[in-house]
């Protein structure tokens, strides 16, 4: 991959913009060129936060057009519905497991739509499920979530691992470093374990 | 080699201006210009200022100027109407240090009550204008403006955009370069006290001024054409420019760097050597007005949007008429708008308000997402501190019928922002407006910027915190209560008794920001749970919109199965791990289902 799209998307609160940081600062490391594009302000408390990220030689729109997309990385499941039309049949779509409901949903006006994942293969997307919420309690820190996803989202990146090790050292504090390349190396071995599994089926 | 190193649009302002030699900054926060002047108090040998608001930062920034000291002033799009005044008057008496004010516009509104497009306020102020269209241009522009600001004796005005403030790219360190203009006193009254007399010659000077701008323009480097297939060409500026190279990577494209005076020779230029001329800008037609009297044919806001954001699809589907490649449609998902966060001290007044059935005029803060469901508790939100003057016109047109049924409503650095002359209006001219300062100890809604009622700094230095009570007193409001508006009862019955006063009153309700972290590491936080066997389902508890409260819907199965009655629908549920314990919740519930976890007799 010598250019790609990306897109971060989920709920504010989750981390995503520090889990596309150092996703850039590790591609800006391979020599990338990078353009990401974020929004702030409203899109805070508990908002949908979508993040739009491309690499390659040069790059000039730091906004992703529809179908182009690359890699979704999606850090709550009904999120990864909602960019659906920035897909394509190539892109593949990373998503966390965990749930977090919208406010309609929490007081009962709307209902959380089921089956999230099976909907995403039967368009012929290639999912994979990480539960990053238990990645980052088994390391310690529930707020290690946007590592262990980064670490997944690592595997399709041509940027070698040890790249995203500098980063997390250069960029965490002393205190939650090793919580956060633990969630990192899990998050990547899962992905790994997926791929296995994907290629012999 | 250089130093590459990835930056945000305004975080490399904050560079740029640094290595322009800055000595002060100021601004008021506003999405989404509010990091640059965070990260200008990053830099050592800078003095940097939180406003009370834009009129006051500008005022800052130019007294800095005419002190031969470099400057600069930010704020977002809306915020320059408030320091339009004296922007206006500063193109007159022009700077001594170089003064750059930067405008971050918000097209789309993604966190903006409007879309203005501030290049007209470089027309209409006579001040040029410079546009980059990412963090890198930014840092090099702002360089750049600091010196032809010194050059030309004039304010610069630099405008990014929402996708040019946000965007992160690679940017180069480069050299420091300070002004030659030695800081100090120096008296001009001739230059800069603008009695009518003085101001006339000034506006001469203003006029060679914009002469020579005229000539620069045209010299600019950044004002650059790339010629390709000469079949199309564009002329575009800011952000639309990478839409355009990514759209139409093949065509011809005059980027226009300044775009305020125009490069007049450089477009009569280009259209010479392009068949066909299409110009490509977000919001206004303000390229494509002064194209057009050229006396060139062009086409611009026919095809391309004038309305929201724009992106390298819009910009070719509206000039080939090709429509987007999207392969899945988008699916029907519950929306996730954002929401007052669980714990919120404002949660609970909006609530007050919303069953004493008044007009809530509300304001610019958090606190404007009470307007959104569950809550539905604000009626008019216009901007920054017009809560207050919107309540005292409403009841000065219906007059004593109004007695009872008006509030306005506000946040503490809106109050201090132009909260305060609206309050002084009310007492001067007899109104009997009841005025609720949520004051939540900071500016919440930017991000936790200090005001001057946190008694701290933008570098976090102690500072004298203001006294919002004594103030109101002073201003001359006799009614002033402070409460705390986590405590459900007492807020309801104040506010009730103040609304029925024909005087006017202050209501402070104080309780710091749960985001604040001196609140996140509190450890005596107490977290509520709701009792299944006593919640009848009754959803009382849902209205507060809390979003640690869940509704768990059941089927008439569940509900025997678990021991409710047939017919309930379903019952409440306290997320634990969202809880903040602020105990607003528990009043809702009539069969007393909410309680301190670890008491389960449900006794308060
Ligand atoms: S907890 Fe109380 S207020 Fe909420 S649904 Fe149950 S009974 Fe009603
Ligand atoms: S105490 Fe009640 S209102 Fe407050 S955060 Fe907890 S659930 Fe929400």
């Amino acid at each position: 991959m010598e250019k790609g799209n990306i897109i971060f998307c989920g709920v504010g609160g989750q981390g995503i913009l520090l889990a596309s940081e150092i996703t850039s600062f590790a591609l800006m490391k391979a020599g990338f060129d990078i353009k990401k594009s974020e929004v702030h302000g409203m899109a805070q408390r508990g908002g949908s936060v979508v993040a739009h990220m491309r690499f390659g030689d040069k790059v000039y729109s730091p906004l992703i057009e529809p179908g182009t997309v690359d890699i979704a990385l999606a850090f709550e499941m009904l999120e990864s519905l909602r960019y659906l039309p920035y897909l394509n049949k190539n892109s593949r779509v990373i998503v966390n497991t965990q749930k977090i409901l919208p406010s309609s949903v929490s007081t009962g006006i709307e209902t959380y739509p089921e089956n999230i994942l099976e909907e995403l293969n039967k368009k012929g997307l290639t999912v994979f499920p990480v539960d990053a919420f238990e990645i980052a309690e088994s390391a310690g820190e529930i707020r290690a979530v946007n590592m262990a996803l980064v670490g997944a989202l690592s595997v399709f990146l041509p940027v070698e691992e040890k790249l995203f090790h500098d980063v997390i050292s250069e960029h965490m504090p002393e205190k939650i470093r090793k919580v956060n390349t633990d969630a990192f190396i899990k998050g990547r071995s899962i992905i790994k374990k997926l791929q296995e599994v994907n290629n012999k089926s | 080699m250089s130093q590459k190193i990835l930056l945000s649009g305004n975080e490399a302002i904050a560079l740029g201006a640094f290595e322009a030699g800055l000595r002060v900054a100021s601004a008021y926060p506003g999405t989404p210009s509010t990091e640059i002047l965070e990260n200008i108090s990053t830099y050592e040998g800078i003095y940097a200022e939180w406003s009370p608001n834009e009129k006051v930062a500008y005022e800052v920034a130019l007294g800095a100027s005419f002190a031969g000291a470099r400057a600069l002033v930010s704020m977002k799009h809306v915020g320059l109407n408030i320091a339009a005044d004296p922007l206006f008057t500063s193109a007159y008496t022009g700077v001594r240090g170089g003064l750059v004010v930067i405008t971050a516009d918000d097209p789309e509104m993604h966190s903006s009550q409007n879309e203005q497009d501030n290049r007209n306020y470089a027309f209409a102020a006579k001040v040029p204008m410079f546009e980059p269209s990412d963090p890198s241009e930014a840092k090099e522009f702002v360089k750049l403006a600091f010196q032809l600001s010194e050059e030309f004796d004039t304010p610069v005005l630099v405008r990014t955009t929402t996708r040019v403030s946000h965007v992160k790219g690679l940017v180069n360190k480069g050299e420091i370069v300070t002004s030659k203009i030695k800081p100090g006193i120096e008296k001009i009254p001739e230059k800069f006290v603008m009695l009518p007399a003085n101001a006339r010659l000034r506006r001469k000077e203003l006029d060679k001024r914009f002469v020579r701008l005229r000539e620069f323009a045209d010299s600019f480097e950044h004002n650059k054409t790339e010629y390709n297939d000469k079949k199309i060409g564009f002329i575009t500026s800011g952000i639309s420019y990478l839409y355009v190279k990514e759209a139409f990577p093949d065509a011809s494209v005059l980027k226009l760097g300044m775009v305020y005076p125009f490069p007049e020779k450089i477009i009569k230029e280009f259209a010479k050597n392009v068949e066909e001329i299409f110009v490509v800008e977000e919001l206004d037609p303000f390229i494509e007005n002064y194209v057009k009297a050229l006396g060139i044919r062009c086409k611009g806001k026919e095809l391309i949007p004038a309305a929201g954001e724009l992106n390298p699809s819009i910009v070719r589907a509206s000039i080939t008429g090709e429509k987007s490649t999207a392969l899945f449609e988008p699916v029907k998902i519950p929306n996730r708008p954002p929401n007052l966060c669980p714990g919120c001290p404002h949660r609970g007044i909006f609530h007050v308000l919303s069953k004493l059935n008044v007009f809530i005029a509300g304001d610019i803060g958090c606190y404007t997402l009470a307007a959104l469901k569950p809550l539905s508790a604000m009626d008019s939100c216009i901007c920054m501190g017009a809560s207050i003057g919107n309540a005292l016109g409403m009841e000065k047109a219906l007059g004593k019928d109004a007695l009872g049924k008006i509030v306005a409503v506000l946040g503490d650095s809106t109050f201090i922002h132009s909260g305060i002359t609206g309050l002084i209006d009310v007492v001067y001219n007899k109104g009997f407006t009841t005025v609720l300062i949520l004051d939540n100890r900071t500016t919440a809604m930017t991000g936790h910027q200090p005001n001057p009622a946190s008694g701290q700094t933008v570098k976090g230095d102690i500072s004298t915190m203001l006294d919002i009570e004594a103030l109101c007193r002073a201003i001359g409001v006799k009614n002033v209560y402070t409460v705390n508006p986590n405590d459900i009862e007492e807020t309801y019955k104040i506010v009730k008794q103040e609304i029925e006063r024909p005087e006017p009153s202050v209501i402070i309700t104080k309780a710091p920001c749960v985001l604040l972290p001196e609140m996140k590491k509190r450890k005596d936080k107490s977290l509520y749970i709701i009792i299944p066997e006593k919640c009848t389902g009754c959803r009382s508890c849902l209205k507060i919109g809390c979003p640690a409260i869940e509704w768990v819907p059941i089927t008439e199965e569940d509900a025997k199965k678990l021991g409710f009655k047939e017919k309930q629908k379903g019952y409440s549920i306290i997320n634990a791990a969202l809880c903040d314990g602020c105990g607003q919740c528990v009043t809702l519930c009539k069969f007393k289902a909410i309680a301190l976890s670890g008491d389960k007799s449900g006794k308060r």
